[in-house]
């Protein structure tokens, strides 16, 4: 993995925000400045359409959902998106190849049962994935582990043990060493710390998986890369 | 908590059924004639002149003609949808959805509901009288499916000269038109809005409504058809028809809920076959007011036009085709109790429509109330269509609502 494959305008993808989104959501305003105008998205947990909303309102694109919650689903219909009640792991089959630009998992895919397919799938239906999730490998996640001997509660996861939705965390590292076992490549890349700011691009792998609190990445199959 | 009447003992009420008798014919309600020399085409290979359309409107059509839209009624319901029945008085079957203010908003909104073909609230079917004889048509009346029901409607709008309908909404049957709607005139649907429905009806669908109709024709008073001419009904075979159907209507939960084990009026069993417990009393009931205001043939042609429905079977067998490139945008609502018609037959719909790339949107409403909770005040159901339908009004340039100033 060279610096060069992580995209150069990281300044383009954090500079201050000229929409409205709150900072502690600067991850949505990361994964939105990913994505082409007018572009077709599908994002996948899209919760209360927060994304999708902004998505929308800034960048013109045909924004589609698929929600669990009742209550998000039907917060999202209010405000016009559309959306699918329906869950990552067993409804994304039904979708056919190609039918979006992005398919995007915001914040989700620790908490599929089977990340590797949802991340197939999402791959198959659409021409680029965004991933965003938090990194277990983060130095806090790690001293907590090391010096109290209990399972980390930090702000990205703030759950006890026992009731936590998130039952496939990984780390940056791990998360980058499946994406070869599916055949998808990085096509641009973004570590936030725990305060929203930007790992520098240049910085080594072992940096980022200390110090980023979340990763975003945008990826696309290897097949679709050797043909362009 | 009802009054105990055994439809299958004794009926005498024939004022209302008169009065149900006469809407047949000369419905309380706005009516579109169509005239002799205009048959209408039907599935069957049939024709059918003259044609009489009975339906009711809710609001102003805007000076766009942008604001209307389309509801269909389900298997027994009709056009009454906001107003108080003329033959049973009681308030309009969607009173709770429609109306000023209402999720359905006629302040905004322009409402139009017809009788289906086939019905007997005016619209044309087998207790209207066949002007070649001078009869009610009874059997002799063709039969007829959801597509035909949906082409009358066109006839309708074409006639109120609305090209596009900014929504079709309905439940059940009507879920079922809607759908036919979307797939015959998509461009005539700006929106479309299918509730507790199914892209076809069920082998088990089929079983009930085979049930209903045996029921009605075992009744020695349907006379083959013919009881209208000779004096006579098969409220007998008719109100068992409605039991049975209304069972399919509720869900488990909900009938133990209301009725459990209670017995009605009484603190013991009587070892007879009186009606016991609450359950078979509040059937009983269903069944004898269904009958003042239904026609009992009408019921042999509805339920069948569901059976025929397989919309599906229509494009080579692929729901997907059905909805190809549609610019219609959907929701899709089902209900977590509902067994008649289950989410899973909405999800064949979602999934036909993602297929097709549609804009849909589906919710699975949580009620314990069983097929029926479209029919009763469930919030999550009315904030859903009331965002959705204030949505595509708002793509579509529809305006407010005026505030209103509370009094």
């Amino acid at each position: 993995m060279s610096d060069s494959d992580i995209d150069e305008r990281v300044s383009d993808l954090i500079a201050p925000a000229e929409s409205a989104a709150p900072p502690e959501r600067l991850d949505l305003l990361v994964v939105s400045r990913m994505v082409k105008r007018g572009a077709r998205v599908l994002d996948v947990g899209c919760g209360d359409g927060a994304l999708l909303k902004l998505l929308r309102d800034t960048r013109a694109v045909d924004a589609r959902g698929i929600e669990l919650s009742q209550r998000g689903v039907n917060d999202c219909v209010k405000n016009g998106l559309s959306v699918i009640q329906g869950d990552a792991d067993t409804d994304l089959v039904d979708y056919p190849d190609n039918a979006f630009d992005y398919v995007i998992l915001s914040q989700t895919l620790q908490a599929t049962r089977e990340p590797r397919k949802v991340l197939e799938n999402m791959l198959r239906i659409g021409r680029r994935a965004i991933v965003s999730f938090p990194n277990f490998g983060h130095w806090r996640v790690r001293l907590q582990l090391l010096f109290r001997g209990r399972m980390p509660r930090t702000d990205t996861l703030n759950y006890a043990w026992y009731e936590t939705p998130n039952i496939h965390l990984c780390t940056i590292r791990d998360f980058v060493s499946l994406l070869d076992e599916v055949g998808a490549c990085i096509e641009r890349g973004i570590a936030l710390t725990r305060y929203g700011k930007p790992v520098r691009v240049s910085a080594p792998w072992w940096l980022w998986n200390l110090f980023g609190a979340q990763a975003v990445f945008m990826l696309e199959r290897k097949s679709a890369r050797s043909r362009t | 908590m009802f009054e105990i009447t055994n439809p299958l003992k004794s009926v005498s009420r024939r004022q209302p059924r008169a009065r149900a008798a006469r809407e047949a014919d000369n419905p309380q309600s706005p009516l579109l004639r169509l005239p002799e020399g205009e048959p209408l085409a039907l599935d069957s290979g049939a024709s059918l002149a003259p044609l009489q359309i009975a339906y009711q409107t809710y609001g102003t059509l805007n000076a766009a003609r942008s604001n209307a839209i389309l509801i269909c009624h389900a298997l027994t319901g009709d056009q009454h949808v906001a107003n108080s029945h003329p033959v049973t008085g009681k308030k309009g079957w969607w009173a709770t959805m429609v109306g000023p203010g209402k999720p359905i908003d006629t302040e905004r909104y322009f409402v139009i509901a017809t009788n289906v073909l086939g019905g007997c609230m005016g619209t044309t079917g087998p207790a209207s009288t066949n002007p070649a004889t001078g009869h009610p048509y009874g059997l002799d009346f063709p039969v007829v499916t959801i597509r035909d029901m949906v082409r009358v409607q066109v006839l309708l709008l074409n006639h109120l000269n609305i090209d596009q309908l900014l929504c079709v909404t309905g439940g059940s049957m009507g879920g079922m038109q809607v759908l036919q709607w979307a797939a015959s005139y998509p461009e005539r649907v700006f929106s479309a809005m299918p509730i507790a429905t199914a892209p076809r009806h069920s082998s088990q669908n089929i079983a009930f409504h085979e049930v209903g109709r045996q029921a009605i024709m075992a009744d020695p008073n349907w006379r083959g058809g013919r009881y209208l001419d000779e004096g006579v009904s098969p409220t007998k075979g008719l109100a068992v028809a409605r039991m049975a159907a209304h069972i399919t209507y509720l869900s488990e939960k909900a009938l133990q809920d209301k009725f459990g084990r209670n017995l009605q009026n009484r603190d013991a069993h009587t070892f007879s076959f009186d009606a016991d417990f609450q359950v078979e009393n509040y059937l009983r009931y269903q069944g004898s007011s269904f009958v003042d205001r239904f026609d009992a043939n009408s019921y042999l042609y509805v339920t069948r036009a569901c059976d025929y429905f397989d919309l599906a079977a229509d494009y080579g067998g692929s729901l997907a085709l059905a909805f190809k490139n549609t610019p219609t945008r959907f929701c899709v609502i089902s209900f977590t109790s509902d067994w008649l018609y289950p989410t899973s037959a909405s999800r064949a719909i979602v999934h036909a429509l993602n297929a097709g790339g549609a804009s849909v949107s589906f919710v699975e409403i949580a009620s314990d109330k069983g097929h029926d909770a479209f029919l009763l005040e469930e919030p999550d159901f009315h904030a859903t269509t009331r965002g959705f339908l204030s949505a595509v009004a708002d793509a579509r340039g529809v305006r407010q609502a005026a505030v209103a100033v509370p009094a």
